[in-house]
């Protein structure tokens, strides 16, 4: 199977307002697919479909093989999430958020410890082992968040603006982090508001009032556009939208 | 079983680690018990008295004996004149005064009238009403005694007996109050706030889209909660059955199981809170205006619901903590057989049916 997420016609109306607009679009397994969009455009919605926490209106989805409609607790099981508050337990230290999570997972406790070592050494977090999450930098926790959500080794990890407020050198090491999970073999799925990080991505898709209006390798949509950055083929098509950003 | 053993854990640890949740939950609950126990009391004890004897006859001597020797008051003044009496009270050297006319015996043995004033500062009306009280018997109660009193067929003495509280102890009352503040505190304000706690951080999301089951986040969120209000309510009764000598009449089993129905209410109502409210401080807001300051007011534990504006006693029946003081009281205090309380009962276990039934239809609907 080569695609790890596959979406058809997938719709979200909330009373009259139609967030997610009749959407297509498939994620190849070890891709980074970067979901851009506007405030309000519907991403964070489209999203929390794909992880099972809202049922779509229409249409159908498949993750990791497993449908979004039925089989719920199953994507929940194979994927990971990372919202865009940091949402780690701050009066928790670190190796216990490590260990809860992973416990959820349903990972066992010999494997948790094992592989909290080797994170903790890659991560060079083994002096703050005990230390409380609330202690730690913003960058450290950030860091701390995706190798949590990525621990039990999904299929797919979504990652809602992770780099959010965060400065730019921890950015870079962020997304060499999005690298070496590809490279473990997680598929990426992220939403970004950070234009220079679309770049980074295998393929991007832009969204616009609920609509996928643009879905493309980052070269080849620059190309389409006539642009040099996809800063410039994101405003090109954010003009267009009628929606007002919440 | 072990994802839910593993959240437990973690809730305990979150307790745990806040002073300020541990103070609120552990030192709060002995804290009012000592309070209302010795400073917030209704109860007369030592109270300052002054005497006013014009007539310094044998009667009177006993009279004032008497009162001087009784728990409630002591003796502090001999007046001469009423001038003296005035500024005594504007001292506050004393809260009532007693006056015995000249000729006190005399006038009563043979005119079948003596006068006796007594003078109370009624600054604080409540309690000098009670002075008052507690002097009037003493001073019936040695007339009769002394066989002095008045010799008139039509006289009649009111004859008060004060039942299953004889010596009016104010503890009898509030340490049911207590024990319903508290756990509507700790089970549906705690509850609420721990709830919401992790809807405003972001972690209830990250929670929710990983495999657990929620009812296995609900039951790990109020667990610890529902073991520190059984401690709790262990707490309270032993500081009232050993330190405040109240004592326990009633059957323990119908006492703990009423406690569980509570605890369980308390606990809808808290998880009910939180689906209602997005950050913790409505969820505060929200259980301290709608179930704290009701259940102190309107319980029944400070003032009586008899007696309340019928607005307010309409509020009162559905306050958890009224049917459960009422009910406690009863147990606890009257010793009363089960099937005497089975209203109150009944009506707990509605309330507590119907806010998890509303609070479960609100969670499924919020992760629609």
């Amino acid at each position: 199977m080569d695609e790890v997420i596959v979406v058809k016609n997938l719709t979200k109306r909330f009373g009259g307002f139609t967030a997610v607009d009749d959407i297509s679009f498939e994620v190849r397994k070890g891709e980074i697919f970067g979901f851009l969009g506007a405030n309000g455009a519907g991403k964070t919605t489209a999203m929390r479909m794909l992880c099972g926490l809202s049922r779509p209106t229409s249409g159908d989805a498949l993750v990791a093989g497993f449908d979004i409609r039925t089989e719920s607790e199953k994507i929940k099981a194979n994927i990971g999430y990372m919202s865009q508050k940091f949402s780690l337990y701050e009066d928790l230290k670190v190796w216990e958020n490590i260990k809860l999570f992973a416990g959820i997972y349903g990972m066992k406790k010999k494997e948790i410890a094992f592989k909290t070592d080797i994170l903790l050494k890659e991560l060079g977090f083994v002096s703050e082992k005990d230390t409380f999450v609330k202690a730690l930098p913003l960058g450290w926790k950030q860091k701390l968040a995706f190798s949590v959500a990525i621990f039990h080794q999904p299929k797919v990890v979504f990652l809602d603006e992770p780099t959010g407020g965060v400065d730019p050198i921890t950015r870079r090491l962020f997304w060499e982090m999005i690298y070496q999970a590809v490279e473990r073999g997680i598929t990426v799925f992220v939403t970004t508001h950070y234009m220079d990080e679309a770049e980074y991505c295998d393929r991007v898709s832009i969204m616009v009032d609920g609509r996928i209006d643009a879905l493309d390798t980052p070269k080849r949509l620059k190309e389409k556009f006539k642009a040099n950055s996809i800063d410039e083929v994101f405003y090109q098509l954010a003009r267009k939208a009628e929606r007002k950003a919440d | 079983m072990k994802q839910l053993l593993s959240f437990t854990k973690k809730e305990f640890l979150h307790i745990f680690r806040d002073t300020w949740t541990m103070m609120i939950i552990l030192v709060l609950p002995v804290v009012m018990m000592l309070l209302f126990g010795y400073a917030v009391t209704t109860e007369i004890k030592n109270t300052n008295i002054g005497v006013l004897d014009l007539s310094k006859d044998e009667l009177s001597i006993k009279i004032i004996d008497r009162i001087d020797k009784s728990e409630y008051f002591s003796l502090k003044k001999n007046y001469s004149s009423f001038k003296e009496v005035e500024s005594s009270f504007r001292r506050s050297e004393v809260g009532v005064v007693i006056v015995f006319d000249e000729n006190f015996s005399e006038n009563l043995l043979h005119l079948n009238n003596a006068e006796i004033q007594v003078i109370a500062d009624a600054s604080d009306p409540n309690s000098a009403k009670t002075l008052v009280n507690y002097v009037s018997n003493i001073i019936a109660q040695s007339l009769k005694d002394l066989n002095k009193a008045p010799q008139s067929n039509y006289q009649i003495t009111p004859e008060l007996k004060l039942l299953y509280n004889p010596l009016m102890k104010s503890s009898y009352n509030f340490v049911p109050g207590v024990m319903g503040f508290i756990i509507i505190l700790v089970c549906a304000m705690m509850t609420s706030i721990s709830i919401v706690r992790e809807k405003e951080r972001g972690t209830m999301e990250l929670l929710l889209a990983s495999p657990t089951k929620p009812i296995v986040i609900i039951i790990s969120k109020v667990a610890p909660y529902f073991f520190i209000s059984i401690i709790n309510i262990i707490t309270i009764f032993f500081v009232s059955y050993f330190i405040m000598g109240v004592p326990i009449n009633g059957n323990i089993l119908w006492i703990s199981l009423l406690c569980l129905i509570y605890i369980f209410v308390s606990l809808s109502l808290g998880i009910l809170i939180s689906t209602i409210a997005n950050t913790q401080l409505i969820a505060l807001v929200v259980s301290a205006i709608l179930l704290l300051m009701p259940s102190m007011l309107l319980s029944g534990m400070l003032f009586s619901v008899e007696s309340m504006p019928v607005v307010l006693r309409g509020i009162a029946q559905i306050m958890p903590a009224k049917w459960f003081i009422s009910a406690i009281r009863k147990l606890i205090i009257m010793g009363v057989d089960l099937k005497y309380v089975l209203k109150e009962l009944g009506v707990l276990v509605f309330m507590g049916v119907v806010f998890l039934t509303i609070s479960i239809k609100k969670f499924k609907k919020r992760l629609e």
